[in-house]
């Protein structure tokens, strides 16, 4: 009986958790999308963020994007104007099958974040060879 | 300016928040009356954000994939002018593209500041994709005191 509800409490725990951070108002980073023969190329905008703040994951078939802004703010300072009024970035695609999310390779510079998702390589578009008689 | 881009179909949840964003400006914005002179449309890129210590200015222009060297920061009377050029991408015949959100092009975007600050005393840097112009405040003169004979 007393297993049962510890069980439920951490089940609890966890939704609560992943409900916070969901509540945790971000902006949406604008994307360039671009696929070729070998796979997928995403860019991301997400100025104010470095290599410490960037969080990627990949969770079943979704790739999830996430960054904390953290620029250089000297003590005591006080917004006057703000047009980017929260710090931090969050966005979210569904990846099809044929994408290889083990070779995910991710390069943040200057606030663009370049993903490059390859393909299967049995996925690849390849050309067969007939032959004749 | 940055042209206007495709938005990406997915993007649900990017309406709903663009939709708050300008219902809050229209709500909370008073946009009927009168607005600063210098005062931009809601969505001009790059977003700049504006903060005061007792000591400085800072203006934090949110302008990622910048060439460094090629960022114009001015001051003139007060207002500081920022520019920039982000290239366009080469159109790539074997690539399908399925979404251009990103803005590419010039920029150019002025900040009047306040009236009390020291032209004579200002640093710019670009990091993350951030370019950060910090301009120093003058001094405010103490009130002296004058003693009566």
């Amino acid at each position: 009986m007393s297993k049962e509800i510890t069980q439920t409490d951490k089940q609890q725990t966890a939704v609560e958790t992943a409900g916070e951070r969901a509540n945790e108002r971000a902006a949406t980073p604008a994307v360039d999308v671009l696929e070729d023969e070998t796979g997928i190329t995403l860019l991301a905008d997400m100025p104010g963020v470095s290599r410490d703040n960037l969080d990627l994951r990949v969770e079943g078939d979704a790739l999830h994007i996430e960054g904390r802004v953290q620029a250089q703010t000297p003590a005591g300072l006080e917004a006057i104007y703000a047009e980017l009024r929260v710090p931090r970035y969050r966005r979210s695609f569904t990846l099809s099958r044929e994408l290889d999310t083990a070779r995910i390779d991710a390069n943040l510079k200057d606030g663009v974040l370049t993903l490059r998702i390859p393909k299967q390589v049995h996925a690849q578009p390849r050309r067969i060879t007939v032959n004749a008689g | 300016m940055f042209n206007s881009l495709l938005n990406h179909p997915n993007s649900l949840f990017g309406h709903f928040d663009r939709l708050q964003r300008e219902l809050d400006d229209v709500l909370f914005g008073l946009s009927s009356l009168p607005s600063s002179i210098r005062s931009v449309a809601t969505g001009t890129l790059p977003q700049i954000n504006v903060g005061r210590t007792p000591q400085s200015v800072e203006v934090y222009a949110f302008a990622p994939g910048l060439d460094a060297s090629k960022i114009e920061v001015t001051l003139d009377r007060g207002v500081l002018r920022l520019s920039g050029e982000r290239v366009k991408p080469e159109a790539n015949e074997r690539q399908r593209v399925y979404a251009r959100e990103r803005a590419a092009g010039r920029f150019d975007r002025s900040v009047s500041l306040p009236e009390d600050i020291d032209p004579e005393h200002v640093k710019a840097n670009y990091r993350d994709g951030v370019l950060q112009v910090s301009i120093a405040r003058r001094e405010t003169p103490q009130p002296k005191r004058i003693s009566v004979q």
